[in-house]
């Protein structure tokens, strides 16, 4: 390996232990467990009062460098429920200062205090970057082309509670591949969790290389359509027009559009996704946006289960957990063990002794 | 005109174009005086061990100054010069204002004339490298700038750069490109494949770069010009460059040490010390870069030192400017990459860094042969050293070092310039 | 670390047999029958993962002696990892989705849980609880209760008294209980 400097190196093994920045840096066991305790933060969502005292005294940081008022919101109602305290800056509010750097920005909010820093940023990266500069757990709301792992779980969990497991299912992402960090994800974690991924898009709007996916690829959306158990429609943005990606957004509908015809042609029980927000009437017609085999309301509501189980894994559980999560394979004997938090600890500094 | 002690330099093993012996080097009053054995002289330099050669030449600093002072002066761009065993370099003209006309040229000189090392200086093809315009050469060439180029940026018109070769070439100066095709690389930040991919990040492909060395290749078959190719970077460029050396042409060709060091995948975390224009490329491009650099069909390697502040190697990947450092490692990282991999020897090393460099500038005091009364430009190298490149203690201005960490194998001990001992035992004399 | 907590049970010796676990359920049954003068306003919530179990037999054991219709008693489940007061200090994950799905205002609420040791898995089971509503009572009951208490927590109906060391473990499953302890593995 080329040069990667011993300090990288120390932020990269600590990067993977107490932030969430790429679906890349999971295992599939750390993504399984994820999805379940998404379950338990569903369980809350449901009740009268929605909140659990779990992170209380923690504060979570808002650093959205783009807007997003959705995915703020719920990254926001996800913190809350957990009883934690939240603090939002962001570009659109004039609270994140012109012309400071994002180093300067993260060293000044973080002498305030703070737990964990969801961060958004037009640039792919950036996240990584700031992990380098906060002791802080760092989540990626979303950075340049290149991650947007909490949308990745919120889908798979959405897909799962449709489908069951999606070992062997048939997933399609169809649009442009190239420039959709939610496509990336998605790729990342539906592949990991088994499933025959489908890139259904021109040419000129896929990644110039596909060699570090196990995936396939196809210009051919109605022969695609009538085998795939998921058909997830990627947002089809006007600027694409002037980078002569494609010739127009009606060529666009013509051959990759989920017209009314082509959801006719979907699979019984098969299901539609989309990242939102939807363009109706070019990567889906609105009727078909309003069926009910369209489970993009369901995606949303199911993002603030996800986000809720990722701060609580993050800040609660101390970190992310591989194989070493005996939880779910536990006897009971281990589990009662589990309930018992003063010989735990004692177990702890014993184990630390040995 | 300061007269520098008498200096000898013993027992080393004498490394020229003309081969390798053992001996001692006298210099007196800026030259070489005698070469032999048993030499005595008032300052004694013990080579025992040592490679001793005429100094490195690089064809392609950035000093930044004027302009942008606080990452590099000329002063400083020298002293590193020296500590990495150059007795000159060949300075760009990004600087602002641009090296564009004798006012310019001038300025670079006198600062270059007070440093420690023999600073020479490029001026700029086109007026502001806007690529409009055709840059006062002859004005320039009167102070002594032999060789021409925008680097930064390449010439992106095929009518100008016609023009350029036809204009530069009946005044017998020399051209140099900095190949990257802005149409294919606009917006871009690193090299376009399967890890500009993963990491989403926009990247431009090799034939970015190529697509430019075939149009000059082309043009300077029309012309008869004389074209050197800078900082090439793909397998796809060196072969190029071969087949038109194959024809007879009269072309030349460099590579940087981080594109015979490290690959795109070294942008994974997203540190933008990696990001260098041409950006770094594939493995199997690094390995025809060295093949090349081997085989002589890439002629010399020239660092393409780019000092750049640490808060903008700090902005977000494809915010951040482009280059890295190079006059202090690149000798190390050619012994290091090149000779101990096995692809070239110590000699062929410093020819490619020191007497063929030398000849594409036109810099007659420098790469001379070890012989009685040539300029005293020299360095000492101790091959054998091991040592850690680390970001600090360096004498650039500048940080931007992508090699912190690596292992390396070759130190310069001493570096002469006109007689003058201005690296002595590592250190920097002034 | 390949384990949580480093190591594995190993039973020392066998305190309760199945049939005492049945025995010690029956009483238990009638006190809670004779404390609340009925079964009227019982809703019996099972902390995960080791009461759930003897939640669903206390409650059969409950129908069976009232004579009530089998699954009538409202038994429901409760994960406390979202209350525990160690969460950040050592890794916390919920093991199962908590399930309760009535109204517990103006209901007796009875945990019931395996070991009652400090006394924390109740304390944060009571913070649980009073989220969902405000029942009129809330009582306890565990199949042992082996000392060492840290907070001011009180069985009210108790299967065994197990005087233990605090290294010790106590692993109680409807087989019957085991003391032991953890070896490093």
């Amino acid at each position: 390996m080329n040069s990667l400097n011993a300090q990288e190196a120390r932020d990269k093994d600590r990067g993977q232990r107490a932030h969430l920045l790429s679906i890349a840096d999971l295992d599939r066991d750390e993504i399984e467990e994820l999805l379940r305790v998404t379950d338990t933060f569903v369980e809350v969502g449901r009740r009268p009062i929605p909140k659990v005292p779990a992170l209380r005294g923690r504060t979570v940081v808002m650093l959205f460098f783009e807007d997003s008022t959705r995915t703020r919101l719920s990254f926001e109602t996800a913190a809350k429920r957990l009883s934690a305290d939240t603090m939002s800056f962001s570009v659109s509010s004039s609270s994140l200062n012109k012309g400071e750097s994002v180093r300067d920005t993260i060293e000044t909010i973080e002498a305030m205090g703070i737990d964990a820093v969801v961060v958004r940023h037009k640039s792919s990266g950036v996240p990584a970057q700031i992990a380098r500069w906060t002791s802080a757990s760092v989540i990626n709301a979303g950075d340049g082309w290149h991650q947007h792992p909490t949308q990745a779980l919120l889908d798979a969990y959405t897909a799962r509670s449709h489908l069951g497991s999606l070992e062997g299912r048939r997933i399609a992402l169809v649009g442009d591949i190239k420039h959709s960090r939610v496509a990336r994800s998605n790729i990342e974690i539906f592949t990991a969790l088994g499933a025959q991924v489908t890139l259904v898009a021109p040419r000129t709007l896929l990644p110039a290389s596909l060699s570090a996916w196990p995936v396939q690829v196809s210009q051919d959306l109605d022969a695609v359509l009538p085998t795939v158990d998921v058909c997830y429609l990627l947002r089809m943005q006007q600027e694409r027009m002037t980078e002569a990606l494609v010739p127009s957004l009606r060529e666009y509908t013509a051959t990759y559009g989920l017209t009314s015809a082509r959801a006719d042609r979907m699979a019984d029980g098969a299901i539609i996704m989309h990242p939102g927000p939807m363009n109706r009437g070019v990567e889906i017609a609105s009727e078909v946006a309003d069926r009910p085999s369209a489970v993009i309301t369901e995606q949303v509501a199911n993002g603030v289960a996800v986000r809720s189980a990722v701060l609580f894994t993050l800040l609660g559980a101390g970190r992310l957990q591989g194989s070493g999560t005996a939880a779910t394979t536990n006897s009971s004997k281990e589990r009662s063990i589990q309930s018992d938090s003063v010989l735990a600890e004692e177990l702890a500094h014993a184990e630390e002794a040995t | 005109m300061i007269r520098h002690p008498d200096t000898v330099i013993k027992g080393g093993r004498l490394i020229d174009a003309s081969g390798e012996q053992s001996g001692d080097i006298l210099i007196s009053d800026g030259h070489i005086v005698a070469v032999g054995q048993d030499l005595q002289g008032e300052i004694l330099i013990d080579a025992g061990g040592c490679i001793v050669s005429p100094g490195l030449v690089d064809l392609h600093a950035h000093l930044r100054q004027p302009g942008k002072e606080e990452t590099e002066t000329i002063a400083s761009g020298a002293r590193a010069a020296v500590l990495g065993g150059y007795t000159a370099v060949l300075a760009m003209p990004n600087t602002t204002p641009t090296i564009d006309c004798a006012a310019v040229v001038r300025e670079v000189l006198e600062l270059g004339r007070e440093s420690v090392c023999d600073v020479h200086t490029t001026g700029a093809i086109t007026v502001g490298r806007a690529g409009e315009q055709l840059a006062p050469m002859a004005e320039m060439a009167a102070l002594g700038v032999k060789v021409f180029t925008d680097d930064g940026t390449g010439v992106q018109d095929d009518r100008l750069m016609r023009r350029a070769m036809e204009y530069a070439s009946g005044l017998g100066l020399t051209l140099a490109q900095h190949c990257e095709v802005n149409s294919l690389s606009e917006g871009t930040c690193m090299h376009e494949g399967e890890w500009s991919a993963r990491l989403g990040l926009p990247g431009q492909p090799s034939e970015s770069e190529e697509l430019m060395v075939m149009r000059d290749i082309a043009l300077a078959r029309l012309t008869g010009a004389k074209i050197h190719f800078q900082h090439m970077s793909t397998a796809g460029s060196a072969a190029l460059i071969a087949a038109a050396k194959a024809k007879g042409m009269s072309v030349t060709a460099e590579a940087a040490p981080h594109h015979f060091t490290l690959t795109d995948a070294c942008c994974e975390h997203y540190d933008a010390t990696f990001k260098v224009h041409p950006p770094l490329r594939s493995q199997s491009d690094l390995e025809a870069i060295k093949n090349a650099l081997a085989a002589g069909s890439l002629d010399a390697i020239a660092t393409d030192h780019a000092p750049h502040a640490a808060e903008d190697k700090e902005l977000p990947f494809d915010q951040a400017p482009p280059g890295m450092l190079g006059l202090e490692y690149a000798l190390a990282l050619a012994f290091s990459e090149l000779v101990d991999g096995g692809a070239m020897t110590e000699a062929e090393v410093l020819a490619a860094m020191s007497w063929r460099p030398a000849a594409i500038a036109g810099m007659d005091n420098h790469g001379q042969r070890l012989v009685v009364g040539v300029p005293a430009n020299l360095c000492v190298i101790d091959p054998s050293q091991r040592w850690v490149i680390d970001a600090t203690g360096g004498a650039s201005l500048s940080r931007n070092v992508p090699y912190v960490g690596k292992e390396v194998r070759g130190k310069v001990r001493h570096t002469m310039v006109f007689g003058e001992l201005v690296v002595r035992d590592g250190e920097v004399q002034r | 670390m390949s384990r949580p907590y480093g190591g594995v049970f190993v039973a020392r010796s066998r305190i309760m047999e199945a049939e005492d676990i049945h025995r010690a359920l029956r009483r238990m049954a009638h006190e809670v029958l004779e404390r609340n003068h009925g079964s009227q306003e019982l809703i019996l919530i099972g902390l995960q993962t080791g009461g759930v179990q003897l939640a669903h037999a206390l409650a059969a054991t409950i129908e069976d002696i009232e004579e009530l219709e089998p699954g009538s008693l409202p038994v429901c489940t409760l994960d406390v990892a979202l209350y525990r007061d160690d969460i950040g200090i050592r890794p916390v994950i919920p093991e199962e989705v908590t399930d309760i799905p009535f109204d517990l205002d103006s209901k007796v609420v009875v945990l019931v849980d395996d070991v009652l040791f400090t006394g924390r898995t109740i304390r944060a089971a009571l913070d649980a609880v009073i989220d969902f509503g405000r029942p009129k009572m809330v009582q306890l009951a565990v199949m042992v209760d082996r000392g060492h208490r840290e907070l001011p927590i009180r069985p009210d109906f108790v299967g065994k008294n197990l005087p233990t060391r605090r290294h010790e473990l106590v692993n109680v499953t409807m087989d019957g209980v085991e003391l032991g302890e953890l070896q490093k593995s």
